[in-house]
C-alpha cells in the first residue's frame, strides 16, 4: 500500500464510517429477519387452518367402492341375474420396458386384435404412466389360464377382474327380468350421481329397472393418501359398500321357460297370475332376446337388427301390447248386465245370427251366421253368442259399461312392478268427445260389448281380469317381485300387493252365473273351447276371444286363407283353474293366430296342465354366453 | 513479531465454524426428509460438504494479503469465462449458463465484491465519484454478461454484493437515495425493455399465484401450503405430507425451506433464523475486527451477500419475493453454491485468524 498519495487515507475517519455502516447493516438484518418471522407467523399461525385444509385436500382423495348389485332369483330359488367375474388384461406402461415386444409376446398366448392395439396405444397417450390400461376385455377361461402360467414373463401385465351382470338363462324371462346396461346421459341427469360413482350399470328395463334402488346398493368410500401423481400411498379410512338387495320373484322360471318354448315363430304373449296373491307366475312376450347382449353395450348392427325386426322382439307385448280383447270380456259384460238389473241369469234373448238397432238397417253380425237361437247368460258365454251381448250392451249403454269394466281394471294400468305398462282403452262418451271430438254412436256400444271397436287391453289386464273373476271380485295388483332379501342385515321382506280392492255385486250368485258360463266354455257340450278340456283331470273356467285386425265389410266373410298373415285375427284365451279356489289365472294372445279356441286355448290348457299336474323332473341349464 | 492466538485451532474461528456446522447438520437432516430418504443424494451432499469444508480449511490457512494479490486475476478469469459461456455455454431450461458442468457466474458472486474491495482498499474513503464510476463498471460488466444468459437472479445477487462493498466503503446517503429514486423511476422501462416474459411472469405470479395455479404459480401455492400447514410446531420430521407426497416442487433445492417449515413449524424457523443471525453477527464482528480496508470490505460484503441469499430464498419460498433461483445457504442441496459459500467463509476465517496483534 502506497503512502505517496495526494490525498492521504484518514484511518480514524474511515474506521468510524465503516463501523457505523456495519452497525446499520446488523440492524437491517435484524429487521429483515423479524420481517421473515412475521411472514411465517402469518402463514403458520394466523392462516394455519386454511393451509392445513389445503394440504389435506392435496393429499387425501376419496375413491368410490362400487356396491355389488343384488341378485335376482325366481320363486324356486333359481338364479336369474348374476354378477359374473369378467377378466381383462391390463398393462402398466411404467413397468414395461418395451411395450411393442411385450405386445408381440402376449399375442402368442392371447388373441389381441389390431383394433385392441390401436385403442390401447391411444389410451397410453391419454393416461398417466402408472395407470393400468386395458388391453383386452372378456378373456376366456383358457386365456386366463394360459396367461397365469406364463405370468412371470410379463412384469407390469396383469389380469384385472370385475363384476359384470350376467343372465344365466339368456332370453328366458327377459321381458320380466329386464336387463342392465351402461349408464347413459339421460340417466345421469336423473340419478343421484354420488351414488353411482364407480358403478357401471343401471337397470334399463323390467324388474332390473323398477327395483333399481333396491338392487343397486350403496356405494362405499375409501379415503386414500395419494401423491402428486395421484398414486395411492395408503388407505386412511374405509366405508364399505352395502350390497344391493336380492330379489325373489313370483315368476316360476320353469313355467316361464316351458311357455316360451311353446312358441317357435309366433308373436305372442302369455301372462300367468296366482289369483290369491296377485303374484305373476310367468310373463311371456315372444319373440324374446338375449339380455346379455345389452350389458356391456350392444354393437350397432345387432341392435338395429333387433330394433328393426318386423317381429318387434324388444316390445314387451305382455304389458305394452294393446289389443281388442274380443269375446274374452263377455262374462264380465254379463256381470254388468246382472249388476244393473238388465238381465237375470234366466232371461233369454233370441239370436238369429245378426242384430240391428231400431230403425237402422246395418246388421251387426254374430260369428255364427245361422244364429244360436234362444240364449240365456250361461249359454251365451258358453257359445260366445255375439247377438246376446249386442243386445245387453245396447241396454246397458256405454257409460254404465265403461264404469263397470273400469272396476275390473280395463282402461287403466294394473300397477305391475315393471315400468312401461300401457293402460289399454275403455271407451266412453266423454272419452270420445275428448280424444276424437266426436259424438258416441249407439252402434259403437254394441261392438264394445263384444270387446271390439275402440276397446283395447293388454294381456296383463286380461290375466288380472281372469284372476279377479276367479277370486270372485278380489282384485289384486299384480306383482313380479315376491320378496326383497337384504343380505346386509339378513332380513327378508315380502312385497305385498300395494292395491287390493274387492268388487262387490248385489248378489254373490252373479259370480256363479258368470263363472259357470266360463266353465261351460270348456266343459259345456257346446263350449267354444270344449276340445281342450276333453280329458282334463280338473275343472276350470275359460273364455275364448278373437280380436279382429281388419274390419270385415257388410257382405263379406272372414276367410283366413285369402288374407295376408299379418291381417289375420289375434287369438285370445283367458282362463283360471281349478274352478274353485283357483291357483292359476292366465291370458294368452297369439298375434294373427286365428281363432282363440284353436290357437290360444290349447296353449293355455297346456300351461295350466304343466303348472297344476304333478311335474316331470325339472331341469334348467344356463345358456353359454359367447363373446360378442 | 507474529503472535498467533492459540485459540485459533487450524486457523478456524470457533464460533463461525460451530454455526456453519450446525447449519450444515440441519441441512442434512432436512435433506434426508426432503429427498424422500434418498441415501445416494445424502452421500453426494456429504461429499460436497467435506469438499467445502476442505476448501474453507485450506483458505483459512493463507494470509489474506497473499490472496488479495490474486483478486484481479480471479476477476479477469471470471469475466473471460462468462464471455466464453455466451459462445460455447450449455443451454439448460432456456438459458445459457453452464460451462463444463459448472456456472462461471458463481465465481463472480465472490469475484465481484473482492474486486471492488481490492480496488477501493488503498483509496481514501468514502470513494470519489470517479472511483465510484470505475467500481460500478467492475460490477456492471459481469452483471451484464450474466443478464445475457439470461439469469436475472444471479445478476442481481452479483450486483448487490458489489454494491454492498460500496455501501460499506461509505457511499454517501445522498447518492444512495438518489440512485434508489432513479431506480424506482426507471422500473417501468426495465419492465418493458429488459425483462424476459418468464421473469415478468414470475413477478406477476408472486402477487397473484392463483392466476396460474398449475404453471408458474404452482411453486408458490404448494410452498405456502407446506409452510402454512406446518403450524407452530410442525408436522414432525419425515412427516411433511407436502414434500413426502411430492406436491412441493424443488423440495431438495430451492424450496427446502418449505420442507423445513412444514416439518418443524414456526418454532423451528425461529431457531434456524437465530443460528443464521448468530453466524451473520459473528461475520460482522470479524469485519469490525479486521485490520485492513480490503479485509473489512470483503468480509462485510460477503456477510451481507450471505444474508441476501437467506432473505431472498425465504422471501420467495414464503411468497413475498419473486421466484428467483436462489438456494438457501448451507441447507439446500447443490454443489456449486456450497463451494462458493465455503470459499467465502474460508476467506473470512483467514481474515480473522491471521490478525497481527501489536
Amino acid at each position: 500500500m502506497s503512502s505517496t498519495r495526494l490525498i492521504l487515507k484518514d484511518s480514524y475517519r474511515e474506521n468510524k464510517l465503516f463501523k457505523n455502516r456495519v452497525r446499520l447493516a446488523w440492524l437491517m438484518m435484524l429487521i429483515f429477519f423479524v420481517l421473515i418471522i412475521g411472514r411465517l407467523f402469518f402463514l403458520q399461525v394466523l392462516e394455519h387452518t386454511t393451509y392445513i385444509t389445503k394440504s389435506e385436500n392435496n393429499r387425501i382423495k376419496i375413491l368410490p367402492l362400487p356396491p355389488k348389485r343384488g341378485l335376482i332369483y325366481d320363486r324356486n330359488g333359481v338364479l336369474l341375474a348374476d354378477n359374473r367375474v369378467s377378466h381383462s388384461l391390463v398393462l402398466i406402461p411404467e413397468k414395461v420396458n418395451n411395450i411393442d415386444d411385450v405386445l408381440k409376446a402376449l399375442s402368442q398366448i392371447i388373441t389381441i386384435e389390431p383394433h385392441d392395439i390401436v385403442r390401447f396405444k391411444k389410451q397410453i397417450q391419454q393416461n398417466r404412466r402408472f395407470k393400468a390400461i386395458t388391453l383386452r376385455q372378456r378373456l376366456t377361461e383358457d386365456e386366463v389360464a394360459r396367461f397365469s402360467v406364463q405370468r412371470r414373463r410379463f412384469p407390469g401385465v396383469d389380469i384385472k377382474s370385475n363384476f359384470s351382470r350376467y343372465y344365466p338363462l339368456g332370453a328366458i324371462g327377459v321381458h320380466a327380468i329386464g336387463y342392465v346396461g351402461r349408464i347413459n346421459e339421460r340417466e345421469l341427469k336423473i340419478i343421484e350421481q354420488s351414488d353411482y360413482i364407480g358403478s357401471n350399470y343401471i337397470g334399463k328395463t323390467g324388474v332390473e329397472k323398477y327395483y333399481e334402488k333396491e338392487l343397486h346398493g350403496k356405494t362405499g368410500f375409501q379415503h386414500v393418501e395419494t401423491n402428486v401423481q395421484g398414486r395411492v400411498i395408503r388407505i386412511l379410512e374405509r366405508t364399505p359398500p352395502l350390497s344391493g338387495k336380492n330379489l325373489y320373484l313370483n315368476i316360476d322360471i320353469y313355467l316361464q321357460k316351458y311357455i316360451e318354448e311353446i312358441f317357435v315363430e309366433q308373436r305372442a304373449a302369455v301372462v300367468v297370475i296366482e289369483p290369491n296373491s296377485g303374484g305373476v307366475l310367468a310373463l311371456v312376450s315372444m319373440p324374446h332376446y338375449d339380455p346379455n347382449l345389452f350389458v356391456n353395450g350392444i354393437d350397432v348392427k345387432s341392435y338395429l337388427a333387433l330394433r328393426d325386426s318386423p317381429e318387434r322382439p324388444l316390445i314387451n307385448r305382455a304389458i305394452r301390447g294393446q289389443y281388442p280383447p274380443g269375446s274374452t270380456i263377455k262374462a264380465i259384460v254379463g256381470l254388468a248386465g246382472l249388476e244393473y238389473g238388465i238381465i237375470t241369469p234366466q232371461s233369454r234373448t233370441w239370436c238369429r245370427g245378426w242384430y240391428t238397432l231400431k230403425g237402422r238397417k246395418h246388421r251387426y253380425r254374430d260369428w255364427k251366421r245361422v244364429g244360436h237361437g234362444s240364449m240365456d247368460l250361461y249359454s251365451a258365454i258358453e257359445q260366445s253368442c255375439d247377438v246376446y251381448f249386442y243386445d245387453l250392451a245396447h241396454e246397458l249403454g256405454i257409460d254404465r259399461l265403461h264404469s263397470f269394466m273400469k272396476r275390473f281394471g280395463f282402461g287403466k294400468k294394473t300397477g305391475i312392478d315393471i315400468l312401461g305398462e300401457k293402460s289399454g282403452l275403455m271407451p266412453s262418451r266423454a272419452w270420445k268427445r275428448r280424444a276424437r271430438g266426436k259424438l258416441w254412436y249407439p252402434g259403437e256400444t254394441l261392438i264394445t260389448g263384444i270387446g271390439q271397436g275402440f276397446m283395447l287391453s293388454t294381456p296383463l289386464q286380461l290375466a288380472v281380469a281372469a284372476a279377479t273373476l276367479g277370486n270372485r271380485g278380489q282384485f289384486k295388483q299384480p306383482r313380479v317381485v315376491f320378496a326383497i332379501d337384504d343380505a346386509n342385515i339378513n332380513e327378508m321382506s315380502v312385497v305385498p300387493p300395494t292395491q287390493q280392492t274387492t268388487i262387490t255385486l248385489k248378489h254373490n250368485s252373479y259370480w256363479d252365473a258368470a263363472i259357470n258360463g266360463m266353465k261351460a266354455v270348456v266343459h259345456g257340450r257346446r263350449g267354444t273351447a270344449r276340445q281342450v278340456a276333453k280329458n282334463s283331470s280338473y275343472l276350470f273356467a275359460g273364455k275364448t276371444g278373437t280380436a279382429q285386425v281388419i274390419a270385415i265389410k257388410q257382405r263379406e266373410r272372414y276367410n283366413a286363407s285369402k288374407i295376408a298373415k299379418k291381417f289375420h285375427d289375434h287369438a285370445w284365451f283367458i282362463a283360471f283353474a281349478p274352478l274353485n279356489n283357483p291357483r292359476i289365472a292366465i291370458s294368452v294372445i297369439v298375434e294373427n293366430g286365428g281363432s282363440g279356441s284353436h290357437t290360444a286355448a290349447p296353449i293355455a290348457k297346456d300351461v295350466m296342465d304343466y303348472y297344476l299336474l304333478p311335474k316331470k323332473p325339472k331341469k334348467i341349464s344356463p345358456v353359454v354366453i359367447t363373446d360378442h | 513479531m507474529q503472535n498467533w492466538r492459540k485459540t485459533h485451532f487450524l486457523h478456524l474461528d470457533a464460533p463461525l465454524f460451530l454455526g456453519i456446522c450446525l447449519l450444515s447438520s440441519i441441512g442434512l437432516v432436512v435433506l434426508y426428509s426432503a429427498s424422500g430418504q434418498n441415501m445416494d443424494l445424502m452421500v453426494r451432499q456429504l461429499v460436497r460438504l467435506f469438499l467445502g469444508f476442505g476448501i474453507m480449511l485450506i483458505l483459512a490457512q493463507i494470509r489474506i494479503q497473499h490472496l488479495a494479490r490474486l483478486v484481479p486475476w480471479m476477476y479477469l478469469m471470471g469475466v473471460l469465462l462468462l464471455i466464453l459461456v455466451l459462445f460455447i455455454g450449455e443451454t439448460r431450461n432456456g438459458s445459457q449458463r453452464w460451462l463444463f458442468g459448472f456456472q462461471p457466474s458463481e465465481i463472480m458472486k465472490l469475484a465481484v465484491p473482492l474486486m471492488v474491495a481490492w480496488y477501493l482498499a488503498d483509496k481514501p474513503l468514502p470513494p470519489t465519484y470517479g472511483r465510484l464510476l470505475v467500481a460500478t463498471i467492475f460490477i456492471l460488466i459481469p452483471m451484464g454478461l450474466v443478464l445475457k444468459q439470461p439469469d436475472l437472479g444471479t445478476a442481481l445477487l452479483i450486483g448487490s454484493s458489489g454494491i454492498f462493498v460500496l455501501l460499506l466503503a461509505g457511499l454517501k446517503w445522498r447518492l444512495i437515495f438518489s440512485l434508489l429514486t432513479l431506480g424506482a423511476l426507471s422500473a417501468p422501462l426495465i419492465w418493458n425493455q429488459f425483462l424476459h416474459a418468464y421473469q415478468k411472469e414470475r413477478i406477476l405470479t408472486l402477487f397473484n399465484p392463483e392466476r396460474d395455479p398449475l404453471g408458474a404459480g404452482y411453486h408458490i401455492i404448494q410452498s405456502k401450503i407446506a409452510i402454512g400447514s406446518g403450524g407452530m410446531y410442525g408436522k414432525g420430521w419425515l412427516n411433511g405430507t407436502q414434500s413426502l407426497l411430492q406436491f412441493l416442487p424443488e423440495r431438495s433445492t430451492d424450496f427446502i425451506f418449505a420442507v423445513y417449515s412444514e416439518e418443524f413449524g414456526l418454532l423451528g424457523v425461529i431457531i434456524l433464523l437465530c443460528i443464521y443471525f448468530f453466524v451473520l453477527s459473528r461475520g460482522l464482528y470479524i469485519a469490525l475486527e479486521a485490520q485492513d480496508t480490503f479485509s473489512r470490505l470483503m468480509v462485510g460484503s460477503l456477510i451481507l451477500t450471505f444474508f441476501v441469499y437467506i432473505f431472498v430464498n425465504m422471501g420467495m419460498v414464503s411468497g413475498f419475493l419473486p421466484v428467483v433461483g436462489v438456494p438457501l445457504p448451507l441447507i439446500s442441496y447443490g454443489g456449486t453454491a456450497l463451494v462458493t459459500l465455503m470459499t467465502g467463509f474460508g476467506l473470512i476465517m483467514a481474515v480473522h485468524t491471521h490478525r497481527r496483534f501489536l
